[in-house]
């Protein structure tokens, strides 16, 4: 059996199943829909930092085009939700198209310059000024299409869309050209791999994921502010749950999310603050002695982490 | 109103540069991007609030005590972090990160401290230290109130704020090139590996910046109440990505060229206040991202980075 049809049954035929029963049996609905987004934006994540090694800070300003995407249709033409939802990954990956020019900079230069455009971004979005089309800082409320049965289906196929494109990169020669550019970007060229092209398809796919992700969010959650789908704590989650399962793996960023975001909800954080403090001393450790993540220690191992 | 705006956009000029200097010494000499910063600053602004509420005491000496204290904290903490993380794969990278993780300790430590609350000082007390000095000047004592400058009227802070910012400025120049500490500096900014072939003690040097940088970082927050508005914890973020537009539109890794950055900065920036306020919290992100696309080395910036 050839190892991506392996990885697709062993893989993401128990998540996304684990994830259609258990509706079923517990029922904090909302959480379980949040582990969805969840893990499906750390893959996404995944995708364009493990696979290039560019760490897009505003990643976030892609799930917020998303979100903003689906309901303006919604708001203002009255779309089906679906359709929106295609609008919606639309304009996150019209954002990436925008913002390729950023892969001119490299390392953290590209990561400041993304994080000040998602700023950008929400400062548009919640300005008062524009408030007949986004509804500026007051929010947004789609009570008209509030689906949760349908949304949290549409949510879960977007996460098995979005790992199984994470085990074909792992296991595709695309994945590896991807990896060789992050190695070593002039060896890649060399080798023959058009180094632009494929950095910028990995990117738009990366966009794509959180858009779609950021759709499917306003649809399921139907009320929110700017500041709760721009905000900065999707990018945050995302590069934690990445880093503290393992970068360019399928199994990391999903064993981070449900460990991380399970301990988060399960110590039931009341203030803020405490989550806060947990999270920055976490990454400081991840940074500090498990820069590779929990795969690392296998792979140390010479044990190969799907 | 051009006039007033363009002298207040000088004005906050000066104070922007001290914000990116600090930032912008520790990335030209470690190559790592301290995402604390704005966090290190707010602590300056609460040591000097507190200072004034407990103590009553003045904020022109509360600059002092916050230099030394910061520089205090920041030379242990760069031999916890820095060497650790110079050793890994990614540093500029993963300092990111690491610096990320630090801010949010901080942030929280500082709001479950002190609460969410909105805090300030009266903008006088900075006021009361700009005349005594001009009275010293003057030979005789001089009324405390707004300051006139080419027949507009500022707040006094504002003008004391920013002096003592282009003071902070100069200083920082004449140790870089003054002091044989600042040469091995401009060393190690230069080529790290060189220097250390020559023989500079590089983590001392390093050090040595990495606290110089953070007792910047401390002295521009005890004027953050002054020109930023009231202080809180959650104030670091917004301040970092200010520090970064300004030192990116100098030139990374240039401790002068953020004079320059900050100038542009706060003159646009109050251009924007007058005649644009709605979309003036747009520029810091817009600037940043434009100034990096099209010089990607900042304005006085000689080499060009490129993927």
């Amino acid at each position: 059996m050839p190892r991506f049809v392996r990885h697709l049954l062993l893989i993401l035929l128990p998540v996304v199943a684990a994830f259609a029963i258990l509706p079923s049996l517990y029922s904090n609905h909302l959480l379980l829909f949040n582990f969805i987004i969840f893990m499906t934006l750390a893959q996404g994540l995944n995708v364009i930092y493990g696979f290039t090694g560019y760490l897009p800070f505003g990643y976030v300003g892609f799930f917020g085009a998303g979100a903003y995407g689906f309901s303006l249709m919604i708001m203002h033409l009255q779309a089906p939700p679906l359709a929106a939802l295609v609008v919606g990954a639309a304009a996150a990956i019209g954002l990436a198209l925008l913002l390729t020019p950023l892969f001119r900079l490299s390392g953290a230069y590209f990561s400041i310059a993304n994080l000040a455009a998602a700023l950008a971004v929400l400062q548009v979005v919640s300005n008062p000024n524009l408030e007949d089309v986004t509804k500026g800082p007051y929010g947004i409320s789609l009570s008209g299409v509030f689906d949760p049965t349908l949304s949290y289906a549409t949510a879960l196929a977007i996460l098995a869309a979005t790992l199984a494109l994470v085990i074909y990169l792992r296991n595709s020669r695309f994945g590896m050209a991807l990896k060789a550019i992050r190695e070593d970007p002039i060896s890649a060229g060399m080798a023959g791999i058009n180094v632009v092209r494929e950095r910028i398809i990995a990117w738009l796919l990366s966009a794509l994921i959180a858009g779609l992700a950021g759709g499917v969010f306003a649809w399921y959650v139907s009320v929110f502010y700017p500041e709760t789908v721009f905000s900065v704590e999707f990018t945050i989650f995302s590069i934690v749950f990445v880093l503290f399962g393992g970068s360019a793996t399928v199994t990391g960023p999903i064993l981070g999310a449900v460990i991380l975001y399970g301990i988060y909800n399960a110590v039931g954080i009341s203030t803020p603050q405490y989550f806060q403090l947990i999270y920055g001393a976490l990454i400081m450790g991840l940074v500090l002695f498990l820069p590779n993540g929990l795969a690392s220690l296998l792979q140390k191992w010479g044990i190969d982490v799907p | 109103m051009f006039v007033y705006s363009l002298l207040a956009g000088l004005l906050f000029g000066l104070y922007f540069s001290l914000i990116g200097l600090g930032l912008n010494l520790v990335f030209g000499v470690m190559r790592i991007v301290n995402l604390a910063h704005g966090d290190f600053l707010m602590l300056g602004a609460f040591l000097a609030f507190w200072l004034f509420t407990l103590f009553a005491l003045n904020p022109i000496p509360a600059v002092a005590i916050a230099f030394v204290a910061f520089m205090i904290i920041g030379l242990p903490l760069y031999y916890l972090l820095v060497p650790r993380l110079l050793r890994a794969k990614d540093p500029e990278m993963l300092s990111f990160i690491l610096f990320f993780g630090l801010s949010q300790v901080i942030e929280a430590v500082t709001t479950i401290a002190f609460g969410t609350s909105e805090r300030s000082i009266p903008g006088d007390q900075l006021g009361r230290a700009v005349t005594a000095v001009a009275g010293l000047f003057a030979g005789h004592a001089v009324e405390p109130g707004p300051v006139d400058l080419f027949g507009q009227t500022f707040p006094a802070s504002w003008v004391a704020s920013s002096i003592a910012s282009g003071c902070a400025v100069l200083l920082v120049y004449l140790y870089l090139y003054q002091t044989r500490l600042g040469y091995l500096t401009r060393a190690v900014m230069d080529n790290r590996e060189e220097a250390v072939a020559t023989g500079i003690d590089v983590h001392r040097v390093s050090a040595i910046a990495f606290g110089i940088g953070i007792g910047l970082a401390a002295v521009a927050g005890v004027f953050a109440p002054f020109i930023l508005g009231s202080i809180t914890p959650a104030m670091g973020a917004e301040v970092t990505i200010t520090a970064f537009a300004v030192i990116v539109i100098g030139s990374l890794g240039n401790p002068l060229g953020t004079v320059l950055g900050g100038v542009i900065y706060g003159v646009s920036y109050m251009f924007m206040q007058s005649y644009y306020s709605s979309w003036a919290n747009l520029l810091p992100y817009v600037l940043l991202v434009v100034i990096l696309l099209v010089r990607p080395s900042g304005l006085l910036g000689r080499q060009v980075r490129r993927a």
